[in-house]
């Protein structure tokens, strides 16, 4: 005789594979985050005006050339002309020459009759004149070496050390990009955390069969993906002809920077959501840490008008290794070894204040 | 299975501060069991069902819940049980359908389920309304139907029928009542006396972290021993005459009506039939109510 034995019910809960709760929370979380529109406003919009606004300010600071009215032809005006240091205006007569710099449209006004060159300025503008006295003395000297026949004894090789094309958006485009990466980041950690406690949510979480880690990444996916699509956007409108962007050569090494950035700056986010109670408590004190820190990272105006303590102390900020390293890869047109050190020094920065974090983490108030 | 009851707690004990919330409560759910807790407000029933559920750590006592402890966080056990916390959890601007798709994604539960589960609570046509826009008592059932979506062995509702109204209040019964009949244990709390009669294996009645009284709603009317009340319009029968009638034990009078206490009904009945006194007249036999007032010597305000 055979006993079969009928299980009387099969009481083991069917495992849930991590992957499809994670899946679940992330879709859950990329949700929330799109539905809202002020985070939106935030996270894109807010950022991208600073950008467009001091893009259009700044539009033609890089290329202010000096304008020349000349009169007449002649071999300095021909090199003048090529030289492509000043924009050239052409003037039927000296007189309306004289007119236009004495009204001050034009800081100066260049003749060449035969072996004479005249140079006649408005000593009005004094930057302007300077820049225009040195640049046509400078063609003068040319031609005079030139005339002679001989090679000249002395040559003077000067070239700008950025790109050549360096304007002010080469600058405010990463800068303003890690900033925005950094608030997204800082901001999303620490609202969600409140927000989850102040719900419940995380009370609610810890009674599903759902392991703390997942939660977490889950949440940290979300940021990640929050901040390619704050890059694509950003390069997106800095590309434009009007903002007039030049990336260089290796600008996509940006991405595991910001990768990483979205990282340490997360775990800041986390550590000032373990520690307020609400949501206004928690903006206040992520804009107290990210609007300064921004400011002394040169996210917005280059470090070198600061003073250099102050320049020296900004390296421990994050955001300022996020920032040199931005720069470095997307217009300095430096290469994978410009990463390293700030790759190193967010992952140590995301290591401490993570840990930091978990322990202080606190699941209800 | 039948190795034990359901749920067991012993000895349970919690204080916040100088406030003694639990203070030694101790009781046994079978399984299969309906198991009602009572209470006024800040008796301690929340921090009891949350020490059972493992979301709170007792200072004293040990809960064992299906065979195992829920403290610290066992996520063995978490499966197996379905909660339905007192201010319901919800994620952000998720629509209702997608609140129940994340919950049970946690618990490898198919979206079929889901609508399974809208169509349980009655919210089929509140599928796609974002949470925040639900009234208060399509969100409770909602937060129901987030407890029961992975058909848990042990259901534990922290006043579940509490924003319903009357017509949601039923639905709900029955949705119990059909878990209950499926096998699975519910613990549950409320404030609503006449329901835990209708619904409850055996409640608890606590008081101030205290657990007064622990048995069959019938069970505890009927140790009661109280006096059945026949209520009558005022002026229908003279107070004096009330109090000659036949099993009249004791009468009151107030501005409405006029109660005549007795413990033989049937002769007092009768003897009111031979008055042609019965219309309008009502008898009321003791409820939990009167348990509650016994054991409290206060009139129950939920
Ligand atoms: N987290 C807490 N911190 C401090 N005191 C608490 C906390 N939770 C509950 N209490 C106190 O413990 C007591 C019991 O609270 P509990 O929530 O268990 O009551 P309850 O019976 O569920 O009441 P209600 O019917 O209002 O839901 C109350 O006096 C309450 O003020
Ligand atoms: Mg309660």
């Amino acid at each position: 005789m055979t006993v079969t034995e009928s299980p009387a019910e099969n009481r083991t809960a069917p495992a849930v594979a991590p992957s499809a709760s994670f899946r679940a929370l992330s879709t859950a979380m990329f949700k929330g985050f799109i539905r809202d529109k002020a985070t939106l406003f935030f996270t894109f919009l807010f950022p991208l005006m600073f950008l467009v606004i001091f893009g259009l300010i700044f539009a033609d600071a890089g290329e202010s050339k000096p304008k020349i009215g000349v009169v007449g032809e002649g071999p300095v005006i021909t090199a003048l002309d090529r030289s492509g240091v000043a924009e050239l205006e052409r003037l039927d007569s000296p007189a309306e020459a004289e007119r236009q710099v004495r009204e001050g449209d034009l800081p100066a006004y260049v003749t060449q009759n035969g072996d004479t060159v005249t140079l006649r300025y408005a000593a009005s503008d004094q930057n302007q004149a300077g820049t225009v006295l040195g640049l046509v003395n400078g063609i003068v000297s040319q031609a005079n070496v030139a005339a002679t026949g001989q090679p000249p004894t002395f040559t003077l090789n000067a070239a700008q050390v950025e790109d050549e094309s360096l304007e002010a958006i080469q600058y405010m485009a990463p800068g303003f990009l890690s900033w925005a990466v950094a608030i997204a980041a800082v901001f999303g950690a620490a609202l969600t955390f409140v927000n989850w406690r102040k719900k419940q949510v995380l009370r609610r979480l810890r009674l599903a069969p759902v392991r703390p880690v997942t939660v977490l990444t889950s949440r940290v996916v979300v940021s990640l993906g929050v901040a390619v699509l704050q890059f694509g956007v950003f390069l997106g409108v800095a590309l434009l002809p009007m903002f007039g962007l030049q990336l260089t050569g290796q600008w996509w090494l940006a991405i595991p920077l910001l990768v990483l950035g979205t990282l340490a700056f997360f775990s800041i986010g986390m550590l000032v959501g373990a520690f307020c109670k609400t949501e206004e408590a928690a903006s206040g004190v992520a804009n107290l840490i990210t609007l300064p820190m921004a400011f002394l990272s040169g996210a917005f105006f280059p470090t070198e008008s600061m003073p250099g303590w102050l320049q020296d102390v900004s390296w421990v900020l994050p955001m300022r290794h996020l920032n040199e390293g931005m720069l470095d890869v997307m217009v300095r047109g430096q290469g994978v070894e410009a990463l390293l050190v700030p790759a190193l020094v967010l992952i140590g920065f995301t290591a401490v204040v993570g840990l930091v974090a978990a322990k202080i983490f606190r699941w209800e108030d | 299975m039948g190795i034990g009851p359901a749920l067991a707690v012993s000895g349970l004990y919690k204080r916040y501060g100088d406030l003694v919330a639990v203070d030694g409560v101790s009781f046994e759910v079978s399984e299969g069991e309906f198991f009602g807790i009572l209470g006024p407000n800040g008796a301690g029933k929340t921090t009891t069902l949350e020490i059972a559920e493992g979301l709170r750590e007792p200072d004293a006592g040990s809960v064992r819940l299906l065979g195992e402890a829920p403290w610290p966080r066992n996520l063995a056990l978490l499966p197996r049980i379905g909660v339905q916390l007192q201010a319901s959890a919800f994620f952000e601007r998720l629509t209702a359908r997608e609140q129940l798709e994340t919950f049970g994604a946690l618990y490898g539960v198919g979206s079929a389920r889901v609508g399974e589960m809208l169509e349980l609570v009655g919210l089929s046509d509140k599928a796609s309304t974002p949470e925040a826009k639900l009234s208060g008592g399509q969100r409770q059932r909602l937060s129901i139907a987030c407890a029961l979506v992975h058909d848990p062995d042990v259901v534990f509702l922290d006043e579940p029928t509490a924003a319903l109204d009357p017509q949601a209040r039923r639905n709900l019964w029955d949705v119990l009542r059909e878990v209950q009949a499926r096998g699975k244990t519910i613990v549950y709390t409320t404030h609503y006396l006449d329901e835990a009669e209708v619904l409850c294996d055996r409640v608890a009645i606590m008081d101030h972290g205290r657990i007064l009284a622990l048995d069959a709603p019938a069970r505890l009317v009927r140790d009661l021993d109280a006096a059945t009340r026949v209520i009558l319009e005022r002026g229908v029968l003279p107070a004096e005459q009330a109090r000659v009638l036949p099993g009249a034990d004791s009468v009151t009078e107030d501005e409405q009506s006029l109660t005549i206490s007795t413990r033989t009904a049937a002769p007092l009945l009768s003897a009111l039939a031979e008055r042609g006194t019965l219309g309008g007249l009502q008898v009321r036999t003791a409820t939990l109510e009167d348990v509650f007032l016994d054991l409290t010597g206060r009139e129950y305000r939920a």
